[in-house]
């Protein structure tokens, strides 16, 4: 299975790398022609060419300066220096974490109660639809501001604004899966005279749990993005969305785009980790692999 | 006092569907007897299904009157008068066989020494002793539904409701689970509603055949069949046997031919 699967991602991840070389090389070309042409010299493109993977503050640093500048500022740094990616990555990781869960409760605390009362459905469902047509970047400085101004400050600003992204998807795929049961299922609860929350526990809610997983998935990665983006209005001073802030601020790409890609990896591993907490659970409730 | 368990009159039920309405059910009249095992028999589409749901009060009908054990079919459900056999086993994937069994059990809130006396009684009684353990996907179609029949006898009901519970499954199998089932009803003296497709298998059964027809469904005739109450396999090469089954294919003919 893994073997099966390592080949094409392996593939994929050469030629994401090597269109990236190429952009880099592309990219940050001009750069070079232009400083050649102040001190008045000619530069050829086999003389430019390798310089474009070395700038300080190239327009697309190259991988292995993005990998240089990872490695650095994580294995080489104390995890509680301010320098460490680590250190800022927990941070933003706490808040993801934090805003995740609350998102999940309240998701399936919506949806349960959607499934079950008409009027929360007709009510409910539609605010929850307009509330992730607002662009979070527009609403993220005024839950940042306005918790702020009440004297709630560090995490739990940014995990609210996690909370707000991630709790769509999970309430979503839970109404969704509350009301997946077969009907055949539901009639046979139904034969056994057996209450709404015996039908809830002993058919919805095993039946919603593999959306559930799914949805977390989702919504996890969306806390992530919730977290970072409430560290950039207020100018944070830690975290992976400070460390964009800055890098921006006095054009460190390579910092910009180490960053990034930690944030990435960082997501990658929290959908990867909630999919095989899902798996397992599956496993575990007997399900066949599907 | 009567034994009547479950009697219905002038009994009526319209599907109001997106386009035109379905006249499922029309003058339905029918008296069942404390005991007896009757089947339902018919095309597809005459409202059999639809008859046993307004039975177990999983459909309202428009019309008529309809009452179970002398109340009416919710006051019935809600006294768990019946177990409902469905035409597919409808186990639930995550629970393993005894959790299945289990399900109806726990609904009811009976002790945990109790659940276990009866998951293993009517494990043995449907021959599936040694498969608690297993989940629904790793048995056999015909085990699946043999475990539904458990379930449904576990909750210990005086009447049994059944929808073409082995339709799906191959000859052998279904002369088997006959015999166990003449069995069982015979031991257990319960009133059964079966549903069915097969004329030997109604024959085979029954004390009394509905035959029904379809556009709108009703019943063509009620054909008595007293064949005794322990009834071996061979009885259906016995010229009573043929005779009965005749008559239901004769009534199903002319059924078909009425529209
Ligand atoms: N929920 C429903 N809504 C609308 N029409 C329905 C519904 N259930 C059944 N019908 C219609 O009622 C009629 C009788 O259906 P029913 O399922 O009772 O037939 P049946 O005799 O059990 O057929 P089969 O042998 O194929 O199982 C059919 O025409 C069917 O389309
Ligand atoms: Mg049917």
């Amino acid at each position: 299975m893994i073997k099966d699967r390592a080949l094409p991602v392996l593939t994929v991840v050469a030629l994401i790398i090597a269109i990236w070389y190429a952009g880099a090389a592309l990219l940050n070309l001009q750069f070079e022609y232009d400083q050649a042409e102040r001190i008045g010299k000619q530069v050829s493109l086999s003389e430019a060419l390798p310089k474009t993977m070395a700038q300080e503050r190239p327009v697309l640093p190259a991988p292995h300066q993005v990998a240089v500048e990872i490695w650095q500022t994580t294995a080489e740094k104390s995890i509680t220096s301010k320098r460490s990616l680590v250190y800022h990555a927990w941070i933003t990781l706490s808040a993801t974490m934090l805003g995740f869960v609350f998102g999940t409760v309240l998701g399936i605390i919506l949806a349960v109660g959607i499934i079950h009362s008409r009027v929360l459905d007709k009510s409910l469902m539609p605010w929850i639809i307009t509330s992730q047509t607002i662009p979070i970047l527009a609403i993220a400085p005024m839950i940042i501001v306005v918790l702020n101004s009440i004297g709630i400050t560090g995490l739990v600003p940014k995990a609210t604004i996690s909370t707000y992204l991630s709790f769509f998807p999970v309430a979503v795929g839970m109404v969704k899966g509350l009301g997946s049961p077969d009907a055949i299922n539901m009639d046979l609860m139904r034969t056994f005279n057996a209450s709404r929350a015996q039908v809830f526990w002993k058919l919805r809610w095993p039946t919603a749990v593999p959306y559930l997983f799914t949805s977390m998935k989702i919504a996890i990665a969306a806390s992530l993005v919730g977290a970072i983006v409430g560290e950039l209005p207020t100018g944070a001073v830690a975290g992976l969305g400070a460390r964009l802030l800055a890098g921006s601020y006095y054009g460190q790409t390579v910092q910009i785009w180490s960053a990034l890609i930690v944030a990435a990896i960082l997501a990658g591993s929290l959908v990867a980790i909630v999919g095989l907490v899902g798996a397992w659970l599956n496993r575990r409730m007997g399900m066949r692999e599907a | 006092m009567s034994n009547t368990v479950i009697s219905t009159k002038n009994l009526d039920l319209t599907f109001q569907t997106a386009d035109s309405p379905v006249h499922a059910l029309s003058d339905i009249n029918l008296d069942i007897e404390k005991g007896e095992f009757v089947s339902l028999i018919g095309p597809s589409g005459c409202g059999k299904t639809t008859l046993l749901r307004v039975i177990a009060d999983l459909e309202q009908p428009t019309g008529g009157e309809i009452s179970v054990n002398g109340m009416t079919p919710e006051q019935a459900r809600l006294a768990r008068a019946y177990g409902y056999v469905f035409q597919a086993a409808a186990l639930y994937p995550w629970r393993t066989i005894e959790q299945n069994i289990a399900l109806p059990l726990e609904v009811m809130g009976i002790s945990k020494a109790e659940q276990k006396k009866r998951i293993e009684q009517n494990l043995a009684l449907v021959d599936l002793t040694g498969f608690e353990k297993k989940h629904p996907w790793q048995l056999s179609g015909g085990m699946q539904q043999r475990a539904s029949i458990a379930r449904a006898l576990a909750v210990e009901p005086d009447m049994l409701l059944m929808d073409e519970p082995f339709g799906a499954l191959d000859e052998i199998v279904r002369d088997h689970l006959n015999e166990q089932l003449n069995k069982l009803w015979h031991r257990t003296q319960k009133t059964v509603v079966f549903v069915t497709h097969s004329i030997p298998e109604a024959v085979y059964l029954s004390t009394k055949i509905v035959v029904m027809s379809p556009r709108p469904g009703k019943i063509y005739d009620i054909i008595d069949c007293d064949l005794g109450d322990e009834r071996p396999l061979e009885i259906r090469e016995s010229a009573k046997f043929l005779k009965i089954a005749h008559r239901v294919r004769e009534g199903l003919k002319a059924g078909h031919a009425y529209d």
